[in-house]
């Protein structure tokens, strides 16, 4: 056990696991290390003590506060001798047991001593672990040996300095800073690794001077740089200047692109890639552009080395999702690497076709992907799904091909992620594709009669429950939903139950069946599954006449009209008492504002030097500060209130946004308030506003502040009164007026004498839009809510946005004007996509529902048409809406 | 932002998947259990493949991991998701070499553990704190080997006086029992 590294012996070719550290033992090897304290040391054998020691840290072993202090005192007595050997291992043992501070003074002498050795190798080592292990105090001792030594005239030392410059800029950074002039220097070494590792540390120096980055890496373009990694850093840096200068809007001919360009035909392949890739990812990168990096990805594609393969297709992959079109002469080479060795390219060229393939191209496809999915990974075929998923919205006309293979995997082993997304994609395929309706729910129906996972059983019962009813025969299904209820756990069958109880309800013919079926459950063994049962039974017993069928109709269907969020912070605030929870009092709004409001203020704070948050944030804050107003409670309940307007420039003096908070027969306007100036206090601080354009408001009263320090904000009110119930519309120009008093920043008192002196600041205009009567109210079930809705009073109309960069902007300005909620994600539009519908909601003033239907299509020239289909309880809200969109 | 390219970390593990040797550079498992799980995963979703002459890739948790086998010994090396793949592999390659160098062509897990400071000190050597030093396997090999005269050279070159002196160690030690 003593000298197992040096029991070289022939005897260990028939032990089957022979490793010089077999049985080694912390508490063995710790008491082996006293031979560094060793009057004559052994260099070989205390070599041997570290590579045990560094095998225990290596193989996970923790040393104690006392046990690594006491190895770290033993070992640095060994730099009393001279071997080279030793010496590495005791530089690393140092680096492996990190001292602390105090401790690190003993051998710092030693390191210095070592720093300045003819040794080129201790050199090089010390530096690296001296400057591993120094705190700012010592550096400054060594600084002038570190300088001197990134000048050295072997690169091994001047290397191992830069590179431990580029460790101690993060803790030292203004130190290291001033070694600029060495590193410039380093820059011109003809040693590849100087050059590269001079490079990284002199742009880290500079990176917060945009001027000397782009100076310095313009420079270098011009063809003075050897080392492939260096070029590869260069690459990088200059992708970040071409940002840069975008974002500061130097437009024209995109700068430095030449330069990538021509690093495409460098010799080493790792050059070429860096370039391929900076060139794709370049903003707004136009296919001419992108034509030559393609061309050499392409060419990688078939390559031997598999990380080249590799490395290609998974750029291309990257560049399929924003230009299809570029990547589809690859496509004949990333067919053949579809039976790569190497799953991982398997899976990306699959992907990437999915995504470049055209229609025709879809079958022979899916034929080869069905050959390669039993032999990978779950997480490669979850890829390859959601491929599939958005191939399907795509071309709508091959869901059958789609569909079938989906079914096929999904009766095949699997784990919960990946049966999830087979699921969700069939969903969405049954959602997107009317046609593939009845296939897709029974294929899901097969699926859940031998499904283990209790999630997806209760979401596809959910799913079939409001699909289901309304396919051509709905009693096909019902075999498969009645079989959960003797076959399943307590949670599926409570849901098999209610999706009994909506097909019951849905097909009249059904009914007296399922009732039979219902009154089975009543006996289960779970109290949820007998409550429902009981419940739907009642329900479905009733007489039928319209009125009930409407109620029993929201009851089973309708979803809660409150966002859980709110109905979540209503319920914390609900207090026993007589009076009982009312849900109509939960506010309806879905919140995004706070989100919103955020953000702003994060903006706002780096000028300001983070104010306190404004004492009224989000909608729950408006309520509660509106209320505690008393001269506003007559005005009955908030129906909305606005997210902020900016009335001010960022930086300026004061800032000042205003809420509007709509009632039905007023609005009220808060202005908050801050004052950034630390020199004044505001006193009685007004806004005076000029309505002379907003004909219908009438200013009823205002709500002055009385006093505005510094950083701290206030609001002031200003109270119009409206015509009842209507969407009253104007302009309103808005005057900041304010008693000045000056302020001893120190104290933050005012001079008691000083009378102020009076002043205005002109506020920017306000606008209450017809948006602002609109509250933000998602239905969870769009279809159904559309058709719920009376056709007869359907308002449709075309209109022509005109010219728009993208089928987004259009859809932004049209929600952003509506003021309406986005449902079933509609919001996302698939990129490229020339046509467009999205769905939305909400509640107009005086508690009318409305839904929209909006239809957008681009033709070549970008010219942007919209229907608009608009559905609401009240007709003429649906003719306001249209208004709203005929005016804006 | 961070670009120059870095190495998350180096792992060289036995035919079962366990530590010959290994180095993290990256704060990405913080302990010796998340240590530990990362290879296991690596170990598994690599071991079916082979790459016995080329370099092979696969990714894995947002990281890039390219490794090649020789004999029991499987080589990894790890960088983030956005990394140039192929800097990764001149990595790895680099430290195959090297080991091939220090070992004398003798690739497999006896000898790597029978010179295991000599693996230590080549880890050290390629990779300082997660930014390539060097990746060139002579120079590595050279710095690592150092003076093959030394006493401490590998054990499979011993000279003479060294074995003497191993013989007087055992000689002097049975004597003090």
């Amino acid at each position: 056990m003593a000298q197992p590294l040096v029991k070289k012996d022939d005897d260990h070719d028939d032990e089957l696991e022979y490793s010089p550290f077999m049985g080694i033992e912390k508490g063995a090897v710790l008491q082996e290390a006293r031979v560094f304290n060793d009057a004559q040391v052994d260099p070989r054998r205390c070599s041997q003590v570290i590579t045990k020691l560094l095998y225990l840290l290596n193989q996970g072993e923790s040393f104690t506060k006392v046990e690594a202090t006491e190895v770290f005192f033993s070992v640095t007595k060994l730099f009393q001798s001279k071997d080279t050997g030793l010496r590495r291992m005791v530089y690393l043992i140092i680096k492996e047991l990190s001292p602390s501070s105090d401790e690190v003074i003993i051998v710092t002498s030693s390191l210095m001593k070592d720093m300045n050795s003819k040794i080129d190798m201790y050199r090089a080592n010390a530096i690296r672990v001296l400057c591993r292990i120094i705190d700012g105090t010592l550096l400054t001792q060594i600084e002038r040996y570190l300088k001197q030594a990134i000048v050295d005239k072997n690169p091994v030392v001047s290397s191992a300095a830069l590179v431990s410059g580029l460790h101690l800029l993060r803790t030292n950074p203004e130190i290291v800073k001033r070694w600029s002039n060495e590193v410039q220097e380093g820059i011109q070494s003809r040693s590849a690794l100087v050059q590269f590792h001079a490079l990284a540390l002199l742009h880290q120096i500079r990176q917060n001077d945009r001027l000397a980055v782009s100076k310095l890496v313009g420079s270098l373009t011009r063809g003075s740089v050897r080392s492939p990694l260096a070029q590869c850093l260069l690459i990088r840096y200059i992708s970040q200047v071409i940002r840069d200068m975008a974002n500061h809007g130097q437009s024209g001919e995109r700068p430095f692109y030449e330069f990538l360009e021509s690093c495409l035909r460098h010799k080493a392949e790792m050059v070429i890639l860096e370039a391929a890739r900076a060139i794709t990812e370049l903003d707004g990168v136009t296919s001419r552009e992108l034509t030559p990096a393609i061309t050499v990805l392409q060419l990688f594609l078939s390559s031997p080395r598999p990380v080249l393969r590799f490395a290609a297709v998974r750029t291309l992959n990257k560049v399929a999702m924003t230009h299809p079109m570029a990547v589809t002469n690859c496509n004949i080479d990333m067919e053949s690497l579809i039976s790569d060795q190497n799953r991982s390219i398997a899976t990306l060229a699959i992907t990437t076709l999915l995504k470049t393939g055209n229609e025709s191209s879809v079958e022979r496809l899916m034929k080869q992907i069905t050959n390669f999915m039993s032999d990978i990974a779950d997480e490669f075929k979850i890829v390859v799904v959601e491929a599939i998923r958005s191939l399907c919205v795509k071309f709508p006309l091959k869901y059958r091909s789609l569909m079938t293979f989906l079914s096929n995997i999904l009766r095949e082993e699997g784990g919960f992620e990946y049966k999830r997304a087979i699921v969700d994609s069939i969903v969405t395929i049954i959602r997107d594709i009317p046609d593939a309706k009845e296939s897709g729910l029974l294929h899901l129906c097969e699926f859940i009669e031998d499904c283990e996972f209790t999630y997806l059983s209760t979401q596809i019962l959910h799913f079939l429950g409001i699909e289901g009813p309304n396919t051509s025969d709905p009693s096909k299904y019902i075999r498969y939903i009645y079989n959960r209820v003797h076959l399943e756990n307590a949670t599926v069958r409570a849901a098999a139950v209610s999706t009994l109880a909506k097909f019951g309800f849905m097909v009249e013919s059904l009914k007296p069946r399922i009732t039979i079926l219902l009154k089975r459950c009543i006996y289960d063994s779970d109290d949820e599954v007998r409550d429902r049962a009981t419940l739907f039974l009642s329900v479905l017993g009733g007489d039928g006449t319209v009125d009930t069928d409407k109620e029993t109709k929201d009851f089973l269907f309708g979803s809660l009209e409150v966002p859980l969020v709110n109905l979540e912070t209503s319920l914390k605030n609900y207090e026993p008492s007589e009076e009982a929870f009312d849900v109509n009092s939960v506010s309806r709004e879905v919140k995004s504002q706070p989100l919103a409001e955020k953000k702003a203020q994060g903006k706002k704070s780096t000028g300001l030097g983070a104010p306190p948050a404004a004492p009224a944030s989000g909608f729950d804050g408006y309520e509660k500060l509106l209320s505690s107003i008393p001269e506003f409670a007559a005005f009955g309940k908030v129906f909305k209130s606005s997210p902020p307007v900016e009335l001010t420039e960022p930086e300026t003096e004061y800032a000042v946004n205003v809420v509007k908070h709509i009632y039905d027969s007023h609005v009220v306007l808060q202005y908050n308030c801050t004052n950034t100036v630390p020199e004044q206090l505001l006193e009685r601080v007004n806004v005076i506003v000029d309505a002379s354009e907003a004909e219908e408001f009438n200013e009823v009263t205002s709500k002055a502040l009385n006093s505005l320090p510094y950083d701290k904000p206030g609001q002031a009110f200003v109270v119009f009164k409206k015509p009842a119930g209507v969407p009253a519309v104007g302009k309103f120009s808005n005057t900041l007026t304010f008693v000045v008093k000056e302020v001893d920043p120190s104290t933050g008192e005012a001079d008691a004498d000083d009378d102020g002196v009076e002043d205005e600041y002109q506020l920017e205009d306000l606008e209450v839009v017809a948006g602002d009567y609109m509250v933000k109210v998602g239905v969870s079930n769009f279809r159904n809510a559309w058709e719920s809705m009376d056709e007869e009073d359907e308002r449709v109309d075309e209109y022509g946005l005109g010219q728009r960069d993208s089928l987004g902007e259009a859809v932004n300005a049209v929600t952003d004007l509506l003021g309406m909620q986005i449902c079933e994600g509609t919001e996302k539009i698939p990129t490229n996509a020339r046509s467009h519908t999205c769905l939305l909601s909400g509640v107009y003033i005086g508690n009318v529902k409305v839904l929209v239907r909006a239809q957008f299509g681009m033709d070549s020239s970008k010219d942007i048409a919209m229907k608009l289909t608009v559905r609401a309880e009240d007709v003429s809200v649906a003719d306001a809406i249209h208004e709203i969109v005929a005016c804006g | 932002m961070e670009l120059p390219p870095k190495v998350k970390n180096i792992l060289l593990l036995d035919s079962e998947g366990k530590r010959v040797a290994v180095k993290y550079y990256s704060d990405d498992w913080p302990t010796n259990t998340a240590k530990e799980a990362f290879e296991k995963a690596v170990f598994t979703k690599t071991q079916k493949t082979s790459s016995r002459t080329e370099v092979e890739v696969t990714e894995l948790e947002n990281n890039i991991i390219v490794y090649k086998f020789a004999q029991d010994l499987h080589f990894f090396v790890t960088g983030g998701n956005e990394e140039n793949e192929l800097i990764l592999a001149s990595v790895l390659q680099g430290l195959f070499d090297a080991v091939t160098l220090l070992l004398r062509g003798n690739v497999d897990k006896r000898e790597a553990l029978d010179n295991l400071d000599l693996i230590f000190l080549c880890f050290d050597e390629i990779i300082d704190g997660g930014i390539v030093l060097e990746t060139d396997a002579t120079v590595i090999a050279g710095k690592v080997g150092i003076d093959s005269t030394d006493p401490n050279a590998p054990l499979s070159e011993q000279t003479i006086s060294q074995a003497l002196a191993t013989a007087r160690e055992h000689f002097t030690r049975s004597i003090l029992k």
